[in-house]
């Protein structure tokens, strides 16, 4: 306990290194798997930008990148993130590997959740004469929004436990604290101190996503 | 010149697998609807019907032939020119088909937005809409909080927001109740009678093209294969699908099952005798078969209305001398008399 106490200073750091991981690895991969998720359910075959070159591509792409483990993919991409971020090590690195590993698994989710709007509201939106564009932006995604931000909160929780194996290639956070001062110093009240902090994050975050969900279904 | 006009329209969907027959939903279609009519298209489902009236809007494009809205042809112009088109026709759909996410005022105010009328002008056009369908109480519930004639009445709304000259309503009634249905069809009535609009309405229920279609075409396997006023399909339908489809509503000639009951509970002979509102047959049908001694008695069938116009089937059971009634059934033509075997 009094080792704990000791810690703290360092607990807290390593808890903002994970809020802000996280939150970087959403915001990025959150836009960039929006635009992929977009792209797959668009070129789907009866759909706005039916294209079924475009859609084969983003499927197979999805469907690679997917199954990979993510300490595995954290190491498979490290020379592209020491490109893109300049470092192969640390949480710059970390945010990298999270910000890739997210986008496939956002990208596959939002083209899921696009899927639930009923074909004949876009259809009646067509029928106004609105263009594809507006379609996207005032009838697909308010339609789909309440699903949407469901599926960003399982991914903000799926990119949290994620986040945990950022120590590998040196990155901070809480799963890394608690490998390093819990686990391997024998200390298991450290261990679940920060499982405890990492509770609270997850059960915070799908409070928010429930709330906000709850807002925008409106059916 | 017809406000519609479709020549030898044509809609095939690629085959589903490699090999397979392409599927034929509209197989040459030509047709002709004139401003201000309201013309009903009936059908069973798969007829083709809902493919149909996708192509006068190019919701879908047509394989081949051409799509004539007030003289130009449509079929092939790019998506990004048929906003303003579009915006000329309404559509309503079975399903309603109301955008969830936003209010009632929000959706009567979506095609507004889109035409670019400025936000002053808007919302008087909304105010007016919500007075014409009678829902001004509700603009700012959400469409989960209406009743299905309700919904109905907002996807009119929004479909007359532009302005439209032409309204395509797509089994607008097929997920309402009797009564709702009946407001819902008033309210079209009101749109043809009152904004001169042109309506087409498809559906597989003959009673709603009864209660407001000027015209009726008849579809079948992708083909108009009868077409008239409603009072000519009605009383004169030419071909089997149309039959079915007016045997739907109004009472008919008896079915051999009918037959069978007639016989047994009927001595005489049963003729069925067909009336339009026309001729005076009917009264002098009676006053020949009363002159001539006949007996008769009504036994199956009905005298009915479309647009203002009877017509009707009667099945008699006659009794009394031959040569009477031969005479007296002579005075109706013998078109019009079938002996029922």
């Amino acid at each position: 306990m009094d080792r704990l106490i000791e810690l703290l200073p360092k607990l807290g750091v390593a808890a903002w290194e994970t809020v802000y991981m996280v939150g970087i690895a959403m915001v990025v991969g959150g836009t960039v798997g929006l635009a992929l998720g977009l792209g797959l359910y668009l070129t789907r075959s009866g759909n706005l930008l039916e294209n079924r070159v475009v859609f084969t591509i983003l499927n197979v792409l999805i469907n690679f990148f997917r199954p990979i483990p993510f300490v595995i993919l954290l190491a498979a991409v490290q020379p592209l993130g020491r490109i893109v971020v300049g470092t192969g090590i640390g949480n710059p690195m970390a945010i990298f590997g999270l910000v890739v590993g997210s986008m496939f698994a956002i990208g596959r989710i939002v083209e899921q959740n696009l899927l639930t709007v009923q074909p004949g509201v876009i259809e009646a939106a067509r029928s106004v004469g609105a263009g594809r564009l507006r379609i996207i932006g005032t009838v697909l995604i308010p339609e789909a929004l309440g699903p949407l931000v469901l599926g960003y909160t399982f991914i903000v929780i799926a990119v949290t436990d994620m986040s945990a194996i950022a120590g590998v290639i040196g990155g901070g956070g809480l799963g890394n604290f608690a490998i390093q001062y819990g686990y391997r110093l024998f200390e298991p009240v450290v261990t679940w101190a920060t499982v405890l902090i990492i509770i609270v994050l997850v059960q915070f975050t799908q409070v928010i996503g429930n709330v906000l969900a709850r807002r925008f279904l409106r059916r | 010149m017809p406000l519609i006009r479709l020549t030898d329209v044509r809609k095939h969907y690629p085959p589903r697998q490699r090999g397979a027959e392409s599927a034929i939903a509209v197989d040459g279609v030509s047709l002709e609807i004139e401003a201000g009519e309201i013309v009903g298209i009936i059908g069973y489902s798969g007829a083709g019907k809902s493919t149909l009236v996708r192509l006068i809007n190019l919701l879908e494009r047509p394989t081949s032939g051409s799509v004539e809205i007030d003289g130009q042809d449509i079929a092939a112009l790019p998506e990004r020119r048929l906003g303003r088109i579009r915006s000329d026709i309404g559509m309503i759909f079975q399903q309603f088909n109301l955008f969830s996410s936003k209010t009632v005022y929000g959706n009567i105010a979506y095609p507004l937005a889109v035409a670019g009328v400025p936000r002053e002008k808007r919302h008087e056009r909304v105010v007016e809409l919500l007075r014409f369908v009678g829902l001004a109480a509700q603009a700012h519930a959400y469409p989960e909080q209406l009743s299905g004639g309700q919904k109905q009445r907002v996807g009119i709304a929004r479909a007359l927001a532009t302005n439209p000259r032409i309204l395509l309503a797509d089994e607008a009634t097929s997920a309402l109740d009797p009564e709702t249905t009946a407001d819902v069809l008033r309210l079209l009535r009101r749109v043809n009678a009152e904004l001169g609009i042109t309506v087409v309405v498809i559906t597989h229920e003959m009673d709603v093209v009864r209660t407001i279609a000027d015209r009726i075409a008849v579809m079948e396997s992708g083909r108009v294969v009868e077409i008239g006023t409603a009072f000519e399909v009605f009383a004169h339908p030419r071909t089997d699908v149309a039959r079915r489809f007016v045997s739907t509503v109004v009472s008919d000639a008896p079915d051999p099952d009918a037959v069978v009951g007639l016989r047994a509970r009927h001595t005489g002979r049963l003729v069925t005798v067909t009336f339009a509102d026309d001729d005076t047959a009917q009264a002098d049908l009676f006053a020949a078969l009363a002159r001539g001694g006949v007996g008769f008695e009504l036994v199956h069938g009905g005298v009915d209305e479309v647009r203002g116009r009877t017509f009707g089937t009667l099945t008699l059971a006659l009794r009394g001398d031959t040569a009477a009634i031969d005479a007296a059934l002579a005075s109706v033509g013998s078109a019009h008399v079938t002996e029922v075997a």
